[in-house]
């Protein structure tokens, strides 16, 4: 070989840890044990699963519903508690309209139900409590995000940790009440009084730039595709090298 | 088994064409890459093919497209669970490619590569016979950036995830070398057919 390739940008490869394969390959039973609202078009489903081998904030699983008939439906979820949660899990799922699955969840399901579930899945988007986090998601985006301010929490990690969360108004932001000061809301269509109105913009972004962390943010953004797309040219105009943002889209 | 309470799905389809546990996605084609989506233009795009071959080569754009026209109409997988049907790419077929190249005898995997630094692992029996592509077009316009424009790698018969979006090269090899999903838990060859989604299955 006489040329060495060097990609033009650079990615964050590799992903933060080991996953483990065992835990992936199979599937487990999850019994839901509680349903609490958080907005008119999301709720979180707690789940019992006694074997739960644990996870990282940031991960996803894989869940499946299967009907009387054999048929089998399965989507990924984020996970939304933090590590913390030993034996439970917690999702929060938009009801998603004509959705199979979440509308299942939405319209259907009550304690003691059970569904299947593997994982934890996908390293690459985990986040270990050891970089300062840049967190930046909208929507249903903001869920393994949440793992990952509640993991802060829950251990008082001294590291920086910021969140930037877009919904389009102050009744349709998930997990609202347990924002704390590491938390910038941005609304799209409503927002209380004095707080201005409109998309996520380099104006955001750039403050929490300026004031760089020693080592600088790993940065995590989550959500649609079409927010992704835009929350990372926000962080690429501003600076933030590309090899240190990692995407998870919803699809 | 274990039945759901009060799941009952989607109507069934009768649908041959689609693999275990894989749900058709209509005319949704869902984005799902880890990386910032690269600014690459065509005049930027390379193509390099080297490691176990005669002569390593690199094309770019034009050279590329200077190789006979080869197009793929069927159906796409992703792990996620999405199915597309009837898609159309249009590009080059990988054997073009190979042929100058001239790969070696001992040369059994190679890892295919991307201009963001995306890699993904794959037997060479999989990109060879008419069975993948380099492609730049999609439903005859050129293919969407995120989508993978200018060009990707087309193996369509395996999991999406080993179509590599942005791609700038293959590296032949002796031997199995995990790429980025695969370092991440996913299977080493992703066939629908047999589920291969996560290592393990
Ligand atoms: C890594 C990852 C993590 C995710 N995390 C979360 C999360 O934390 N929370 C969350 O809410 N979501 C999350 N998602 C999205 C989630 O996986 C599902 O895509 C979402 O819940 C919708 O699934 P569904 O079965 O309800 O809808 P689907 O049935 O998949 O439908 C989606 C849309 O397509 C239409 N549609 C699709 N197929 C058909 C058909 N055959 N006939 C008619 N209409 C159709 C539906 O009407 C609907 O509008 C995540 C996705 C990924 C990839």
């Amino acid at each position: 070989m006489t040329e060495t390739f060097a990609p033009v940008t650079r990615f964050a490869v590799p992903g933060r840890i080991a996953v483990s394969s065992r835990a992936a390959a199979e599937w487990q039973t999850a019994t839901l044990t509680e349903v609490r609202r958080e907005t008119p078009y999301a709720a979180t489903f707690r789940f019992a699963v006694p074997a739960w081998q644990g996870h990282l904030p940031g991960q996803h699983l894989m869940l499946r519903l299967t009907a009387e008939d054999g048929y089998t439906a399965q989507r990924h979820y984020s996970i939304a508690s933090p590590p913390e949660d030993s034996g439970h899990i917690e999702l929060t799922l938009d009801h998603v309209e004509g959705g199979e699955v979440s509308g299942w969840f939405h319209s259907v399901a009550r304690p003691g139900d059970e569904v299947e579930v593997r994982g934890p899945l996908s390293g690459f988007f985990a986040w270990p409590g050891d970089r300062p986090a840049l967190l930046i998601g909208a929507g249903s985006g903001v869920v393994p995000l949440m793992s990952m301010v509640r993991h802060h929490r829950a251990r008082g990690l001294s590291v920086p940790l910021r969140l930037l969360v877009s919904a389009r108004s102050p009744e349709e932001l998930i997990y609202a009440r347990e924002f704390g000061a590491e938390t910038t809301p941005v609304f799209t269509r409503s927002a209380p009084q004095g707080v201005p109105v409109g998309r996520m913009a380099a104006a955001h972004v750039a403050p929490l730039l300026a004031a760089q962390p020693e080592g600088g943010w790993e940065a995590y953004v989550c959500g649609s595709n079409a927010f992704a797309e835009h929350a990372s040219r926000l962080l690429v105009q501003a600076g933030q090298p590309v090899d240190r943002i990692r995407i998870e889209r919803f699809g | 088994m274990n039945v759901t309470r009060g799941f009952d799905g989607r109507p069934r389809v009768q649908n041959t064409g689609l693999p275990p546990g894989q749900y058709d996605a209509g005319d949704d084609w869902p984005v799902l890459s880890a990386e910032v989506t690269p600014d690459l233009s065509p005049a930027d795009w390379t193509f390099r093919v080297d490691g176990l071959v005669e002569q390593p080569r690199t094309w770019d754009w034009d050279e590329a497209h200077t190789l006979p026209a080869s197009a793929y109409e069927g159906d796409i997988h992703c792990v996620t669970s999405w199915s597309k049907f009837g898609v159309r790419f249009a590009g080059v077929s990988l054997d073009a490619f190979l042929a100058v190249v001239r790969p070696h005898g001992s040369a059994t995997h190679a890892v295919a590569y991307s201009h963001t630094g995306y890699t993904t692992n794959l037997p060479l029996a999989d990109l060879t016979g008419g069975r993948a592509w380099i492609a730049w077009e999609y439903d005859g316009k050129p293919l969407p950036t995120e989508h993978g424009g200018p060009a990707r790698l087309l193996v369509p018969h395996l999991y999406f995830w080993k179509s590599a979006k942005w791609v700038a090269g293959l590296t032949l090899l002796d031997h199995d070398e995990p790429g980025f999903w695969e370092q991440n838990g996913y299977h080493a060859r992703g066939n629908p057919w047999e589920e291969q989604r996560y290592s393990g299955d």
